[in-house]
């Protein structure tokens, strides 16, 4: 997945302080495979997600989502489930590295919560810094992300970027005298 | 927000400056930073699925990576059986020496305290949330996920932001019978879960610096439950004393400047603070706990375990607090040691014969009941009583299971009376 300027799907709610258990609890921590990790996303936090969610879809969340543990299955599991982006009023910041990581374009934007409901059609312009619901018209602003994480994204996660600097560097080895 | 220029710096600040071979840094700038520890658990195993994708033929430093199994040892199911296997073949690919297999293992970061792989200065990452409690020894100790720990094979390095800090200035004498844990339950009822998100916290005051290591271990581990990118203390001739036998590199010592840009203090005065205790679902919803002893809390289970504390003095004091008692009928008290060390002194101070002929299950060394992916799983509606760390609906088993935070003796407390108790009754 590489990141696109302007993101737009179809939107599941969270509430606050959705922790790490409530994404993929502990007795699946020996799952390694994705597509057999998604089908327990949510399992404790909004049941229906997992039955219920299409590719491109939009997790809307509040204050410090994704707080707890520091396990990556989380982000795995809905990048499986292939969610166009993550929005929250506020990330756990494991969470964060880990999904940023993982090339899930994910947006602190303040007050994003309160704006939507379930099953609202969600508009992300990520260079503008805004985060609009298309149905009612009201939006919340972000700050742009950082050079840095945006070129992360760009290139499709962490292990796209690693692959390119090894790349680089053997390059840069074999071109020396 | 940056610092006022030429103000000191933080602890955080300095030992960031020095992994990335800088002067000085401000919060906010991002920095690469050069690791002196990686550490990883289970969850390595989806470590190496991403390492041989970057196109990564060796790590970057063998001396400088430590695996230590700890949520399923030994392996209860297939599947952890699997990561275990995974782990093992890549350390005899990669010649990663420092394995802690089973038979020599413990909990991942009781495993870097205890031999001494993280030390002043340094900048440590591990695949484990907890990885904060390594920040006692005065150090920067990060969790980060398994697909970063595979760049940190790769690279020897990792982006960090730089975080502000907050200071946490603790005052007062602790009283008998409340404890390390009590003071960082405290604390978290001020700062709270979300309170110190992508910040440091920095430990001061005589309070602080009159703690043992281990009691300084238990409360850098919670300071993840405030959201925090570290918890650190300021090395001291504690610190130095407890790692000059076993330290495994040379250590760097640094220390915040008396002019250091603090975004925040908080102030903790502790002289006639009570037991304090985290009811459910939050770790953040603490209560002093006579209080809530008052509305007699009925217990199916206690555990006394976890990275957070199941350290050989939290153990001995349980034990002093069992010894002469039962456990009470219907309750299942589990005690599991932080590592394989810590059970062997138990065995030999007879603290294993006190906790089983009371009623207990003394475990071997492991996460145990903590996670809820092992052992000890609660079924809906039951309570637990617990001296670990989080509380978060489903933590350890069932979702409707509530789960009460407190100190060591406070479980066993709990465990002989079948409810909540105050320690200080029975001392």
């Amino acid at each position: 997945m590489t990141v696109r300027d302007v993101i737009e799907g179809r939107v599941w709610v969270l509430g606050d302080d959705v922790d790490t258990d409530g994404i993929i609890g502990g007795k699946y921590l020996t799952i390694i495979d994705p597509e057999e990790l998604k089908k327990h996303v949510f399992e404790i936090a909004l049941p229906e997600f997992a039955g219920g969610a299409r590719t491109g879809d939009i997790v809307v969340a509040g204050e410090n989502f994704g707080c707890g543990s520091s396990r990556e299955h989380a982000p795995q599991a809905l990048r499986a489930i292939g969610v166009g982006a993550i929005v929250a009023d506020s990330f756990a910041r494991i969470f964060y590295r880990n999904s940023i990581n993982l090339g899930i374009p994910t947006i602190e934007a303040k007050g994003v919560r309160r704006l939507f409901e379930k099953g609202d059609p969600a508009r992300i312009e990520m260079r503008a810094g805004r985060v609009t619901n298309a149905r009612s018209g009201a939006s919340a602003t972000f700050p742009p992300l950082p050079h840095h994480l945006l070129e992360l994204l760009e290139v499709g996660g962490l292990v796209e970027k690693v692959r390119l600097e090894l790349e680089h560097r053997k390059a840069a080895a074999r071109a020396a005298p | 927000m940056s610092a006022p220029s030429g103000a000191g710096q933080t602890l955080a600040e300095k030992i960031l400056a020095r992994a990335g071979g800088l002067e000085r840094v401000v919060p906010g700038q991002i920095v690469e930073g050069k690791v002196d520890l990686a550490m990883m658990h289970e969850q390595g195993a989806q470590t190496v699925g991403p390492f041989h994708q970057m196109g990564a033929e060796k790590v970057w430093d063998p001396e400088r990576v430590v695996i230590a199994i700890d949520h399923w040892v030994p392996a209860s199911t297939e599947g952890a059986a699997v990561l275990h296997r995974i782990l093992r073949k890549f350390a005899a690919e990669m010649q990663l020496p420092h394995f802690y297999d089973v038979g020599n293992h413990g909990i991942c970061h009781q495993i870097l305290a205890e031999n001494g792989w993280v030390v002043p200065g340094d900048l440590a990452v591990g695949t484990d949330s907890h990885t904060n409690m390594l920040g006692a020894m005065g150090a920067l100790a990060a969790g980060i996920g398994p697909t970063e720990m595979a760049a940190v094979l790769a690279l020897g390095q990792l982006w960090l932001k730089v975080p502000p800090t907050i200071r946490v200035r603790v005052r007062g004498r602790l009283g008998p019978g409340v404890t390390a844990k009590d003071l960082v339950l405290r604390v978290l009822g001020e700062i709270k879960t979300t309170g110190a998100t992508y910040k440091a916290i920095e430990y001061c005051g005589p309070t602080i610096e009159g703690l043992s290591m281990p009691e300084r271990f238990t409360i850098c581990n919670m300071t993840t439950e405030m959201g925090a990118k570290a918890g650190m203390v300021s090395p001291d001739q504690k610190t130095f004393d407890y790692l000059a036998p076993i330290a495994k590199h040379a250590m760097h010592p640094l220390r915040p400047d008396p002019d250091a840009f603090y975004e925040r203090t908080v102030e903790i005065e502790v002289d006639g603070m009570e037991p304090m205790v985290a009811c459910p679902y939050s770790p953040d919803n603490v209560r002093p706990l006579p209080e809530v002893a008052r509305e007699h809390v009925k217990v199916d289970q206690v555990f006394l375990g976890s990275c957070t504390n199941a350290r050989i003095e939290d153990l001995r004091e349980g034990a002093a607090l069992m010894k002469g008692h039962r456990v009470a009928p219907g309750v299942r008290f589990i005690v599991s040691p932080a590592s394989t060390k810590i059970y062997e002194q138990c065995l030999r101070e007879g603290i294993i014969q006190t906790f089983t002929e009371a009623g207990a299950v003394f475990t071997n060394s492991s996460c145990s009941a903590c996670f809820g992916g092992n052992m000890g799983i609660l079924a809906p509606e039951e309570v637990c009583a617990s001296s670990s760390n989080r509380n978060f609906p489903g933590r350890m088993g069932a979702k409707q299971a509530r789960i009460y935070l407190l100190s060591p003796a406070a479980t066993v407390a709990a465990a002989i009376r079948g409810e909540l108790a105050d320690p200080r009754e029975m001392m």
